[in-house]
């Protein structure tokens, strides 16, 4: 098999605009509209139903305005027959009894139709839902950051910056589409996101592990030369990889149900964006970091040994 | 031996590789046998360990004794057989555990049925024994000798419901300090040592107790010796000597502690009558407890019965000579009946209470048993007391919220309001101990009041945060969905392998298969707990597992450009494993923070993350390795097909 030889890094410029491009938007929406956030974080309550048949949702909720419910928005979930009806927190039902609206709607609608169905009723008090946000947040922070300091470790610093880069890009342009489209953000989107990081820089460090190893190797030759030909030699693993990642994710959007479904969108759109952003975002911060084969020596000897000596 | 290989023995041995000490010495790409061995080892014990999970569980209904030292034995056995047969439910088998007995129904649609009758059975005259739901797992002895056991279900794939409780500790503390300086305050009128009147009584945590001068104040110090939970301080002010009683930070967590452990015993207690087979009720950080009900049926009961934050004072009846202030008043059966402010005993003091009949007059009763403490104190309070009127104060404790601005920003303060009510007033026939008895009531009254006893009464106010409950159906629907996403990306994937990489995607298809039977045998050791966000991440380790031999192959493929096969294939694998293991790594902290950070869903996808990540190293690697070995390995290769 023959290898491809893409000029990636003259493409570098078109790549730039088009991660800003991507970047503004997805600022540009967060910061204008944010997130459209789930239960976990807004806090409040939950049901989910099944009924025998095809309902309205509109009907349901009307039904639920006369009992006394006036807060709730109605909508399927999946299909025609499920329901999901959410209440933001109501203060002056006290604590009880914000934690018994669940129940108490329930039973309102078991009166109107008789063959429902609870799925699931879920209810997450206010100072839980700030917890959680402020957690996920922190969680976020802390991978990037351990990330930045291993790679430290085990690379330099232009491959730290540059795969904290990357990683940041993909969050943020996951983030952006959630809130671009009003897809609900809710705990698993937060688990899939961490999972984008991880994913990501799987990808990142393959390919930096790559690059690294070719300006050791390289007697001659520019960055950029050195780093097109590590692309395009881990171009072949990095898309059969996110191949059969999408194939999964394929797999759990098909027949996952509507729980899963946001958190395989989520890693399905980080699996594409985190693809781009290994061949582009990474090595282009290299790039504009100077990265020269002097910051790569490593001062053992048995390692150039083994890089010269064993493939005549 | 070819040229090729000698070649090559000669390229891999100065490599000084990791993975290439064999080719040393004999031809290439040849494990040593005890090498192959272990790989076949460590997959057998996973198939092993894995094969719980396939049986299913049969339908069960569980009955526990709820004292530990009557136990269970035959005599509840033939009980609940006879019952049973008499109703015409088929019983496949009746397990006997150490202080239970797990009754195997034929017929699935017979558990709820068959869980009434068996309560009905066990419990006619008083509540010995849980009676529970439960899902009995169907794994050989074989198996279960070998310490195997299914992966248990979450309550997302169970059904069932998940509690986190805010326990209220300043209300709690308040309470303590408050009934803390009653009780000295009584001490000191008793002893009849003089102390100055002062509105400051108390201050949060601090109890100030002014006297006019030394003599009364060491002799107030002697008296008040007991109170060992305060730190007590001499201070001077306006020519009055005062002595401090503060609450130091120790004494408060070890408050806390306190409050915490019994709200969890009363908690266990309550739910415990509720008839979930594994209720779990555990402490969370501080002042948090999470209740898991798994596979309850009714989540609005049990909302009632966690949402009773209740207690209970005993009291004696105020004498005409009291003071105002030692004096509280309630109405009782239409009358205004005067108590006393301090508590001889409360709830927390009780260690069993049961309703039954008074064997003279055959009116309903409650028996109570008071703990050590309870039982001396109540002795003492009585000793000296027969004739007089105890009453049982009932304190309820409602949970609020309101908002207020504070530093400009809306928050969210808790508070409780209380209910307080008289349920019962009675005299006191003689000196009480351990035992005795409360009459007068109504049998619904006692039965009430004997659950309430029972089941503990909370010590410090709680409220609900967080509610999540799953029905049974949805949780059916989501295994199922689980299980089926596995098996087509599973497929997917297999069948890309193969396509793309013809005998290498055999060799990593087994791998990959390999990998998910240890995965699920790794968790099943540890009893992990499997979630819906689990099983994605199942899936996800799949897809990615793949990687590392993606890796390898594409590294292979580029080698033999310029090497010969065996040669390829050798540094192929050694070349990759370094990026493999840096690439890995990192995701492995991704999921340690996942686990460490996340909560509920977050750190199920977090666990099988993080054991996939383990569990793929050593199949991509070794496994592959050892299956290429044994297909291409030690023999001459002209050209491979990769």
């Amino acid at each position: 098999m023959k290898t491809l030889q893409v000029d990636f890094m003259g493409k570098r410029l078109i790549a730039m605009v088009f991660s800003a491009v991507l970047l503004t938007v997805s600022l540009g929406s967060l910061f204008f509209q944010g997130l459209n956030l789930g239960l976990d974080f807004t806090g409040g309550s939950l049901v989910e139903v099944k009924l025998a048949s095809k309902v309205d949702p509109q009907v349901v909720r009307g039904y639920l305005v006369e009992s006394g419910f006036a807060n709730g928005t109605v909508q399927t979930f999946g299909s025609d027959e499920d329901l999901l009806i959410r209440v933001p927190p109501q203060q002056e039902l006290g604590i009880a009894g914000q934690a018994s609206l669940g129940d108490d709607i329930f039973t309102a609608l078991a009166a109107q139709y008789p063959d429902i169905v609870l799925q699931q009723s879920n209810y997450v008090g206010p100072a839980v839902g700030d917890e959680l946000a402020q957690d996920g947040g922190l969680a976020l922070l802390t991978a990037l950051l351990v990330v930045m300091l291993y790679i430290l470790f085990r690379f330099t610093k232009q491959f730290s910056v540059g795969a904290v880069v990357a990683l940041a890009h993909d969050v943020i342009i996951v983030l952006g589409c959630f809130s671009l489209f009003r897809w609900t953000f809710d705990l698993t989107v937060l688990a899939a996101l961490l999972a984008v990081i991880g994913y990501s820089l799987n990808d990142t460090i393959v390919v930096s592990d790559r690059i690294r190893e070719n300006f050791r190797r390289a007697r001659r030759g520019a960055p950029v030369e050195i780093i097109n030909e590590a692309l395009n030699q881990t171009l072949g693993r990095t898309l059969v990889t996110s191949l059969t990642t999408l194939f999964v994710l394929l797999a759990l959007l098909l027949a996952g149900g509507e729980v899963i479904s946001g958190f395989a969108t989520a890693l399905s759109i980080g699996v594409v964006i985190g693809t781009y952003s290994s061949i582009y975002v990474a090595a282009n911060v290299l790039l504009i970091m100077n990265i020269t084969r002097e910051d790569l020596l490593v001062p053992e000897p048995k390692q150039d040994g083994n890089e010269d000596g064993s493939y005549p | 031996m070819t040229n090729d290989d000698t070649r090559s023995q000669s390229g891999g041995g100065s490599g000084g590789t990791l993975l290439g000490a064999p080719s040393r010495r004999g031809p290439m790409n040849v494990f040593p046998l005890w090498k192959y061995m272990l790989i076949a080892v460590v997959c057998l014990l996973g198939l092993i360990y894995a094969a719980p999970n396939v049986f299913q569980p049969d339908a069960a209904v569980q009955v526990r004794a709820l004292d530990g030292e009557r136990g269970i034995g035959a005599a509840q056995r033939a009980k609940v057989t006879t019952a049973l047969d008499a109703a015409g439910i088929q019983v496949s088998a009746i397990d006997q555990q150490d202080n239970s007995l797990l009754v195997r129904l034929l017929d699935e649609d017979a558990q709820l049925t068959a869980r009434a009758l068996i309560a009905d059975t066990l419990n006619a005259s008083s509540v010995d024994f849980v009676v529970a739901l439960a899902q009995a797992p169907t794994t050989p002895q074989w198996l279960r000798n070998l310490g195997g056991k299914p992966m248990s279900l979450g309550l997302d794939l169970f059904g069932g419901a998940h509690f986190l409780l805010q326990v209220n500790m300043d209300d709690y503390i308040a309470g303590v300090v408050d009934n803390s300086a009653e009780g000295m305050r009584d001490t000191l009128i008793d002893q009849r040592i003089r102390f100055l009147p002062n509105r400051q009584w108390i201050d949060g945590r601090t109890i100030s107790i002014a006297f006019r001068d030394e003599a009364t104040r060491d002799q107030a110090r002697e008296a008040l010796v007991d109170y060992q939970d305060f730190l007590l301080q001499e201070r001077e002010a306006a020519g009055n000597l005062i002595l401090r009683f503060t609450l130091t930070d120790d004494k408060i967590r070890a408050l806390e502690d306190r409050a915490i452990s019994q709200n969890l015993t009363s908690l266990r207690n309550r739910v415990n009558e509720l008839g979930v087979s594994e209720p779990q009720v555990q402490r969370l950080g501080r002042s948090r407890i999470v209740v898991d009900l798994p596979g309850i049926q009714d989540s609005a009961r049990a909302k009632e019965i966690l949402n009773k934050f209740a207690n209970l004072e005993f009291r004696l009846e105020a004498l005409p000579r009291a003071r105002k202030s030692q004096i509280e008043n309630y109405e009782y059966q239409g009358r205004v009946q005067d108590i006393m402010r301090r508590n001889i005993v409360t709830g927390n003091n009780v260690q069993d209470a049961q309703q039954s009949y008074d064997p003279e007059t055959s009116q309903p009763q409650v028996s109570i048993e008071l703990d050590n403490e309870g039982g001396r104190k109540m002795h003492a309070a009585t000793k000296d007391n027969i004739g007089r009127s105890m009453a049982i104060l009932f304190i309820e404790q409602k949970p609020r919220v309101r908002k207020s601005v504070r530093d400009g920003e809306t928050v969210e303060e808790y508070y409780t309001v209380e209910e307080r009510r008289l349920i019962s007033v009675a005299t006191v026939q003689a000196a009480l101990g351990f035992n005795f008895r409360i009459t007068g009531l109504s049998l619904r009254e006692a039965q009430d009041l004997a659950l309430l006893l029972r089941a503990g009464a909370l010590a410090a106010p709680m409220y609900i945060v967080e509610e999540r409950t799953v029905g049974a159906q949805l949780g059916d629907e989501n295994i199922r969905r689980g299980w089926q996403s596995v098996a087509i990306g599973f497929a997917l994937v297999l069948a890309f392998m193969i396509f793309y990489y013809r005998g290498f995607g055999v060799a990593a298809n087994v791998a990959l298969t390999a990998n998910l039977i240890l995965l699920v045998a790794i968790m099943s050791i540890l009893g992990a707990t499997l979630t819906l966000p689990g099983i994605a991440g199942i899936v996800l380790t799949v897809g990615m597992a793949v990687d590392a031999n993606v890796l390898i192959f594409s590294r292979i493929r580029e080698e033999l450009k310029n090497h010969p096969p065996q040669m390829a294939i050798q540094s192929g694998f050694d070349r990759a494993l370094l990026t493999i293991t840096d690439a890995n790594v990192t995701t492995f902290f991704v999921a340690i923070i996942l686990l460490s950070i996340g909560s509920g869903p977050v750190r199920g996808f977090a666990v099988t993350l993080a054991v996939g990540i383990a569990t793929s190293m050593f199949t991509a690697i070794l496994v592959t390795r050892a299956l290429v070995n044994l297909m291409y390995g030690g023999r001459k290769l002209e050209s491979i097909k990769i």
